[in-house]
């Protein structure tokens, strides 16, 4: 039995660590959720935005969250550009196509990175890396902290977008009627290419938050991709403060499962959690909001 | 999918001067080149993880098994055989036991001489049960694990040491680092990964730690990769350990080493056991604070000795970090040629026979003289390291230390 002091100091971590999660999922919520697409290059491209990252911080010296005003972009024209030119062309429209053509994406790149990057982890050193706040008696890393923050600001715009905006209109068109919205004239080449484009940007400022306490290698999205799906699905399919709350409960869920079932049980807690919620809820904590 | 690969590297007289082969019974015997391009190339498989999450350590090892057979190459190849040139089949375990075994196979029927494999204790105990399928010549370049050689293989050799070994060396020097401080650790927690290897030896730290006088107050296991510490670093801060024992991969020990010194865990040691990072010059390097004064009991060369030194500049030339896996997969494959060599054919049971009489000079490692009883290598073993001013220094054995001991570490 765990003391019961580290409890409080254990949630704590749990949603910070969630809002990290909650991070690598929302740009998956917006592709899978709402698109439909099954992306399982997410994690390969994850990967791509932290050796951006990394490169960026020691080749230039840029700081990770000065980063944020490049990689997202960059990012985001790699996303618009794979769709465009490669998903759409190759998939012809199938989603089982979709599926393949993003696994054999996921495979490239990450043997790509294997070859040019080779397989050595590697970290940044940034003068906050060991800092922390201190929040009720516990010691929070401050890279963390941001994390939260960034997870949230970054769910409260995906919002702002899919809900707020003519872009926002047509993705849910899209994701609603295909065939209306191709009838009221929303290039829907363009809008799927945009929506994937802000799901892999999103990747970027994940990347961004993440590397301050992470490593990249060229296999890291691999660890995120499962959480990720899960997160999505828990939180609703395209819900974007569902993909946020569905982050932190995951986080707490995997902090506390630890705690008292072992760290190498931990995990089974997250899935207890995922079928008791889709049995009560099918559709997801906030899917009805979609 | 394996590939062939023939390596070539230092010069002859270069390797010659560099490692003293000739002890190795791989010296000049004066074949004309001619003579040695006529030769029928020898086939040795190299199946390790260079992808999946231990790919670096994997990656490593493929590198030190191609130095050596370069150099090998360079140096004349097998006299015994005209002066064939030895030829690597390359395989990727992906870091799971199944596939490895089944590169294994592959190889066998593809008629390699003999393989080196697989990094991790399960992956070696799968390549190994495979490779004695068709009795094809099987070592073990790391694996630590002793069921890899206690099932009585007799494909199977390895000549570093296992952790039963090193678990006793490791207790052992423990005990003589807390009688000569003046504050000796009365309490110990252990942190180790899920597989073979990292619960082997904290089952075999559990029983023998108590005998020293350290009570293991908490054994925490955690999955491979763990993207957080930060649980488990908690667990620590509240049951205040003197010594913190990890036993895991290198990811998860930088991330573990990164999290204590985030959470500000203060102990009088971190003495690590086949500690995934603490004898790696890249977390040393990379995170000097974090990494200053860990000790860790593990694989390393002999840091007086010549050849050892000059291997080491040799791999950092390549531009590799000179980890154990590097010149552990180096070894494996000069053992498994010098019995080609000595067997003077490529015969599976020759190759066996000689590798079991094996008695290789391994002087630029910290091992007594070299001598195979079940296919294991009795003369291996460990040493201490601990991380001084940025550098891994050599604890222990006295005969090979570098360096006096820093314990506690925090004054």
């Amino acid at each position: 039995m765990p003391d019961l002091a580290i409890v409080l100091p254990s949630v704590l971590n749990g949603l910070t660590t969630g809002a990290l999660y909650a991070l690598v999922a929302l740009g998956l919520t917006l592709i899978y959720g709402v698109l439909h697409i099954i992306n399982f290059a997410h994690g390969a491209l994850l990967m791509l935005a932290l050796y951006g990252v990394y490169f960026l911080n020691t080749v230039l010296g840029v700081d990770p969250y000065v980063a944020l005003f490049i990689v997202p972009p960059v990012m985001f024209a790699i996303g618009y550009t794979l769709q465009r030119l490669v998903i759409t062309k190759a998939s012809h429209g199938r989603d089982e196509n979709i599926l393949l053509v993003t696994l054999g994406l996921a495979i490239i790149i990450e043997n790509l990175a294997l070859m040019g990057f080779r397989s050595d982890t590697r970290i940044i050193d940034t003068p906050y890396s060991f800092e922390v706040f201190e929040i009720l008696g516990t010691f929070i890393p401050q890279p963390k902290v941001y994390a939260f923050i960034g997870a949230v600001v970054t769910a409260g715009l995906f919002w702002l977008v899919i809900n707020k905006t003519d872009l926002g209109r047509a993705i849910r068109a899209l994701a609603k009627e295909p065939k209306g919205a191709r009838l009221v004239g929303i290039n829907t080449n363009h809008v799927f290419a945009m929506s994937f484009g802000l799901g892999v940007a999103c990747l970027g400022v994940a990347a961004c938050l993440l590397l301050p306490t992470y490593y990249v290698s060229p296999h890291v999205g691999q660890g995120f991709v499962l959480v990720a799906f899960t997160i999505v699905v828990l939180g609703g399919m395209g819900s974007f403060v569902g993909a946020l709350l569905g982050g932190l409960i995951i986080g707490v869920v995997e902090a506390l499962g630890g705690l008292f079932l072992g760290e190498s049980l931990g995990q089974i807690g997250i899935f207890v959690i995922f079928i008791v919620v889709l049995i009560f809820r099918p559709t997801g904590l906030l899917g009805h909001k979609v | 999918m394996t590939d062939t690969m023939k390596s070539g590297g230092l010069g002859r007289r270069q390797f010659l001067k560099n490692s003293g082969v000739a002890a190795l019974g791989l010296g000049v015997t004066g074949f004309p080149s001619v003579l040695r391009a006529q030769a029928a190339p020898v086939k040795i498989g190299l199946v390790h993880p260079v992808s999946g999450f231990i790919a670096f350590s994997g990656s490593q090892c493929r590198e030190g098994a191609l130095m050596a057979i370069a150099d090998i190459n360079a140096a004349g190849g097998i006299k015994s055989l005209g002066g064939a040139q030895v030829e690597a089949v390359l395989a990727d375990s992906q870091g799971k036991p199944e596939i490895g075994a089944s590169e294994v196979g592959k190889m066998a029927e593809e008629g390699v001489a003999g393989i080196v494999a697989g990094y991790s204790s399960a992956i070696s105990l799968a390549t190994s049960q495979e490779a004695a399928k068709t009795n094809t010549p099987h070592v073990v370049d790391v694996g630590v694990s002793d069921s890899i050689m206690s099932r009585g293989l007799e494909n199977t050799f390895r000549f570093g040491p296992g952790y039963g070994n090193i678990a006793n060396f490791a207790v052992d020097n423990l005990n003589a680092i807390n009688q000569a401080s003046s504050s000796p650790a009365k309490t110990a927690m252990i942190i180790h990964e899920e597989s073979v290897f990292g619960t082997g030896t904290a089952n075999l730290l559990s029983e023998r730690l108590p005998s020293i006088g350290i009570d293991v107050v908490d054994v925490i296991k955690h999955a491979n990769p763990t993207r957080d510490f930060t649980n488990i670093v908690l667990q620590l801060k509240s049951k205040q350990p003197d010594l913190i024992i990890p036993a895991n991969y290198y990811n998860e020990y930088v991330l573990l080493a990164r999290t204590m010194r985030q959470q500000r865990i203060e102990a009088k040691g971190i003495y690590s056991v086949l500690g995934g990072a603490a004898s790696n010059y890249k977390f040393v390097n990379e995170f000097p604070e974090a990494a200053d004064l860990i000790m860790d009991c593990n694989h390393w060369f002999n840091p007086k000795s010549e050849v050892a030194m000059q291997r080491k500049t040799a791999a950092e030339a390549k531009g590799l970090i000179y980890t154990y896996e590097v010149f552990l997969a180096y070894n494996a494959v000069l053992g498994l040629v010098d019995a080609i060599e000595r067997a003077g054919t490529t015969d599976k049971a020759a190759v066996n026979e000689a590798l079991a009489g094996s008695n290789l000079d391994m002087s630029y490692m910290p091992y007594a003289a070299t001598k195979m009883e079940n296919g294991q290598n009795m003369g291996a073993a460990p040493v201490n390291t601990q991380v001084q001013n940025g550098d891994i220094e050599v604890i222990f054995p006295s005969e090979f230390a570098s360096a006096e001991t820093v314990f506690p570490m925090n004054g």
